[in-house]
């Protein structure tokens, strides 16, 4: 650029030596002597310029001009590249012995009684909590469903695919939960995991409980918010964070106007099996005023009086819960999951909820079995107290809470060493218990998928259809079963409740 | 439907390139919008929204009743739960014409159907039901291309059986002691229908793309997605976390262009090469009824060496000489595609979704699927309803491929009359999938409206599942429709289509041989 500040330079210098006394008076002369410059300027310093100037313009294109040619490749290069470009195998082998890679198969019901492997057992695996998967009622309801409606829905909700019974049933589980509104969906993981992000977009800010299950973990990404762990059920942690929160909020106001905060919850955390302090998350969530949505698949028709779940444990009011989700897989048993709440909250689901408005709708006869399940609920609320009596599975008593938990999870009280190993070893637990006519189960993660990989577990169901006598005898088959497994493999693993705080399994 | 639109986006007539790769003619046509209609459209949303704004005012003011729920008083100084304008649209635009959607029915959603009467007494914000319901309505909105939505027949008794063995529920995941025998069944039976090597079946259609695409697509992978793909084949390349790339609605160019300029310049930043790419594309587009070009799909896959996942929750059952799907209908080789997928909602009047292909992909996501690990299996009568359909269709019960053929023999007549009477249709001529063009938002409405009177159930859609003036009436064409029927809906689309000025097309009204010469932009080959 400093050919450009010549003409100007020349032109107040010659012009200083012209009339030096006008240069005082004013800057409104320097323009004028500018041009004055240029007529009195010798031919040869304007064409130097002028040349000079020509040479700027070409350095400056031609450099441009070479940049894109250094980075284009030509037609024979980029084919090259394709050829030799060698892409991932779509799918590692996944080797022949992989623990999840055989299934146990069931033939015929997974009730009560189950046929395992071909064995015959008594079933302490299957979510099938109220016994009401083979049901005689729930079975004739369904049927005379199938015989009206036939099997598929051939539509989601909007397109003729919502059917009296979808209407009822919604009506019916309001009406169970006392609560204004609530919406179903086609399947239990996609309720949660189309719920949250429904609510909350990129920005929004949503606090959960570190042992939060898989389907809220999906919602939590799809949601695209910033998501803030807590530890499990530590309220101290969980107010840190907020705290942090109301002062980041005051340092930038304008921004907390819009950012929607939540604290999403299990009501019976899955994976750990223990209740969520349920009164003082209300608390604090006036306190910061942060909106709650718990997760109640393990509790819904298990806990509280009339089945209604950790709200009604609690004794807490349902309004306070800006949103209940359930599957209807556990206690239901049938198909499905729902959402309730008050209308504000709920209905926005009918045209934001992913897994509502782009699926197809439930079954109807799915629908009409869990109508029926409602029906059997509420005439007899005793099953639930009959359910909270079985779980006295093991003497873990001391912990308030986790004995109404009606799945347990039981873990080795030592690892073997590695995650495969542990594995391994409670498969033999397993093994050694079907062999005894006790179906058992681990609870399977995705290793590598979990925020937070809960301890390799043997899942141990109860359900009101088992008699003492066989959880008597489960127990005792679990402990010989530990005991031998221990013995084989000379550790020393025992299998313990990890609900009672590692008290030995009785 | 999540798509990406430019403003007056006009459907380009589809040219093909490689002739040679299509066994039988593709024709596939978007007729442009007319100019004029365009206008009016934008027009109309223009005054909708002023109204919409003034509405909102009043509301503002309580001058007009607010009949929007409302945050409990308890929270009211909580930050907002929805901003103002996020429901804008619904409550301005949407609520007009509420009546037209989640219209409750009574019956099988066979060809003809019961819908529960309602009424408003308020301008669609709430509903009653009258007590009435309207029979025999034929049914023109559900994806019943089979005719398998029945409650008699041997679908609807061996489902029955299968309640009365099993119950309804099963309580438990595929590897939590949820892996029932019918279960198994049903996979090998889908493996041979498909003819692949092995299949897995999961319980909702939905997730079967939101649940697998990430254990088969991750960080480094690069997934490359058709504009118009559905929600969940979205949401599942999301979950992934794998980079997206969209590209035009069945342009093989575009396509081409991304999959070049992927392999060429690697990852962005890192400039590493990819890991993978996975093309994602559906084999009929709902909301387009236009059928994928797959020849040219796998041919660009097989020379970038991507991988092709296919979802096939429209087209299987309802394409092909053999109900095999899109696959069949091109006359492909099902090892060409590496992830089959599909759903049973639709041609097998069931629920669920499946995944076919190799037997290393399907062990792997026997072990990594979110679904396997997390979410109850299916429901053993569903997986029973799906087992006799298929093997109806496979004609293994003795019967005859009847079905299939009456369900081709339907769309080309359906299809052709409505061209005769000079509507817009969109997409191929062999989809069951025929969206017509309504364009005005107001159209919209009465479209829906004025065809229920004269007792015909049809789906109308709008933005956002479209371009925003390009609304629509979608008919979904059964093997179950008669003839009678079929007629029956015609004459009143006719009739409706008079009242409302909705014979937009001009290339219609001429002769064949004319029509022929003229149609020029209608591309189509002969082997």
């Amino acid at each position: 650029t400093g050919s450009f500040v010549l003409p100007g330079a020349h032109g107040v210098q010659s012009a200083s030596s012209a009339s030096s006394t006008k240069m005082a008076s004013g800057q409104q002369w320097v323009l004028v002597e500018m041009v004055q410059a240029f007529y009195e300027a010798p031919a040869y310093h304007l064409i130097l310029e002028g040349i000079l100037i020509l040479w700027i313009i070409r350095l400056l294109f031609s450099k441009t001009y070479k940049l894109q040619e250094r980075s284009d490749l030509t037609e024979k290069e980029k084919e090259e590249l394709i050829e030799e470009w060698q892409p991932e195998p779509l799918v590692p082998t996944v080797s022949k012995d992989h623990p999840s890679l055989n299934y146990d198969v069931v033939s015929g019901p997974p009730s009560h009684k189950i046929i395992v492997n071909g064995k015959e057992c008594i079933n302490f695996a299957s979510f099938n909590f109220l016994g009401l998967l083979d049901n005689e009622r729930v079975k004739q309801k369904a049927l005379a469903s199938l015989k009206k409606y036939g099997v598929g829905t051939c539509g989601p909700r909007g397109f003729y695919g919502t059917f009296d019974v979808h209407l009822e049933l919604e009506e019916r589980l309001a009406k169970f939960m006392r609560t204004e509104e609530a919406i179903i969906y086609s399947y239990g993981f996609a309720t949660i995991a189309s719920a949250i992000p429904a609510y909350s977009k990129r920005g929004d800010i949503i606090f959960v409980d570190e042992a939060a299950c898989f389907s809220i973990q999906k919602g939590l990404q799809a949601s695209r918010s910033l998501i803030k762990y807590f530890k499990h059920n530590d309220m101290e942690d969980l107010e840190r964070l907020l705290k942090e929160q109301e002062l980041e909020d005051q340092k930038n106001p304008r921004k907390a106007r819009v950012t929607r905060k939540f604290i999403v919850v299990e009501g019976l955390y899955m994976n750990t099996s223990d209740l969520c302090p349920l009164p003082e998350l209300v608390k604090l969530k006036y306190k910061y005023k942060v909106r709650i949505f718990m997760e109640e698949s393990m509790s819904f028709g298990v806990l509280g009086e009339h089945g209604r779940g950790v709200t009604e444990h609690f004794g807490v009011s349902i309004d306070d819960i800006d949103l209940i989700s359930a599957n209807m897989e556990n206690a239901v048993a049938s198909i499905g999951g729902f959402c309730c709440g008050r209308s504000f909250v709920i209905d926005h689901q009918r045209l934001s909820g992913q897994g509502y408005c782009f699926s197809a709708s439930l079954p109807p006869m799915l629908a009409a079995a869990a109508i029926e399940a409602l029906n059997i609920m509420e005439e007899d609320p005793g099953i639930f107290t009959i359910l909270r009596g079985r779980s006295i599975f093991t003497p873990s008593l001391k912990v308030v809470g986790e004995v109404f938990a009606p799945a347990l999870h039981l873990q080795l009280e030592q690892s073997t060493g590695s995650r495969e190993s542990d594995i391994r070893t409670l498969r033999g637990v397993i093994d050694y218990c079907l062999e005894r006519q006790i179906a058992l189960t681990q609870a399977r993660y995705l290793d590598k998928e979990e925020r937070f990989l809960p301890p390799p577990s043997i899942r141990v169901v109860v359900t009101v259809e088992q008699t003492e006598e066989d959880i008597e005898k489960a127990s005792s088959c679990i402990r010989e079963a530990a005991i031998s497994v221990h013995q084989r493999s000379q550790d020393r693993s025992l299998v313990t409740d990890t609900a009672s705080n590692r008290q030995p399994f009785s | 439907m999540k798509k990406l639109y430019s403003v007056l986006c006009m459907q380009s007539h589809i040219v093909g390139h490689n002739a040679v790769l299509y066994n039988k003619p593709f024709v596939e046509s978007f007729e442009e919008t007319p100019l004029l209609v365009a206008v009016l459209t934008y027009m109309g949303y223009g005054i909708l929204t002023l109204f919409g704004y003034l509405r909102d005012f009043l509301r503002h003011w309580k001058i007009e009743k607010c009949r929007v729920a409302s945050e409990r008083d308890e929270q009211k100084d909580f930050v907002p739960l929805y901003q103002d304008f996020e429901n804008f649209y619904t409550r301005n635009l949407y609520m007009r014409i509420r009546d037209n959607w989640n219209r409750p029915i009574c019956s099988v959603p066979g060809a003809k159907m019961d819908v529960v009467e309602r009424v408003t007494h308020d301008y669609n914000w709430t509903f009653e039901h009258t007590g009435t319901v309207l029979k025999n309505v034929i049914n023109m909105g559900s994806y019943n291309y089979l005719g398998f939505a029945e409650n008699t027949g041997p679908c609807a008794d061996s489902a029955a059986e299968a309640t009365v063995k099993y119950g309804v529920g099963v309580s438990g995941t595929r590897h939590e002691i949820g892996n029932l025998d019918k279960h198994e069944e049903l996979e090998k039976l889908v493996a041979r229908f498909l003819g692949v090597e092995s299949s897995m079946a999961f319980g909702m259609g939905f997730a079967t793309n939101s649940m697998n695409i990430p254990s088969l697509a991750g960080k480094g992978c690069l997934t490359l997605s058709d504009e118009l793909n559905h929600a969940s084949l979205v949401l599942g390349a999301r979950l992934s976390g794998s980079t997206i790339r969209v590209f035009k609605h069945n342009n093989m160019q575009s396509l081409e262009k991304l999959l070049r300029d992927a392999i060429v310049h690697g990852q962005p930043r890192t400039h590493r090469p990819w890991k993978k790419i996975v093309i994602l594309v559906e084999g009929i587009y709902s909301m387009e009824g236009s059928i994928v070009r797959l020849p040219e799909v796998i041919a660009l896959k097989k020379k970038y060496k991507a991988y092709l996942y296919l979802d096939e929750a429209h087209s299987i059952g309802a394409l092909g000489p053999r109900g095999r799907g899109v696959v069949d209908y091109f006359g492909v080789d099902p090892h060409d595609v590496d992830i089959m997928m599909g759903t049973f909602t639709k041609s097998f009047g069931a629920s669920g979704g499946y995944i076919g292909g190799k037997k290393e992909l399907i062990d792997y996501l026997r072990t990594h699927s979110h679904s396997a690990i997390y979410a109850t299996s299916m429901s053993p009568p569903v997986a029973q309803q799906i087992i006799t359909s298929m093997k109806c269709i496979m004609g293994e019960d003795g019967t005859t491929l009847e079905r299939l053929r009456q369900l081709s023999e339907n769309t080309t007549y359906f299809r052709r009359r409505l061209h005769e009477m000079g509507f817009i249709i969109y997409g191929n001529e062999n989809s069951p999938v025929v969206p017509l063009m309504l364009y005005m938002p107001a159209k919209i409405g009465a479209f829906g409206r004025e065809m229920l009177k004269r007792n015909i159930g049809i789906v109308v859609v709008g933005f956002p599942a479209t371009p925003i003036i390009e609304s629509r009436a979608r008919f979904c064409v059964s093997a179950a429709h008669t003839k009678d029927m079929l007629d029956t809906a015609l004459n009143a689309i006719s009739e409706v289509g008079d009242l409302l000025q909705l014979k937009y097309s001009r290339r219609t009204r001429l002769s064949d041989d004319e029509e022929a010469d003229h149609l020029s932009y209608l591309v189509s080959y002969e082997d």
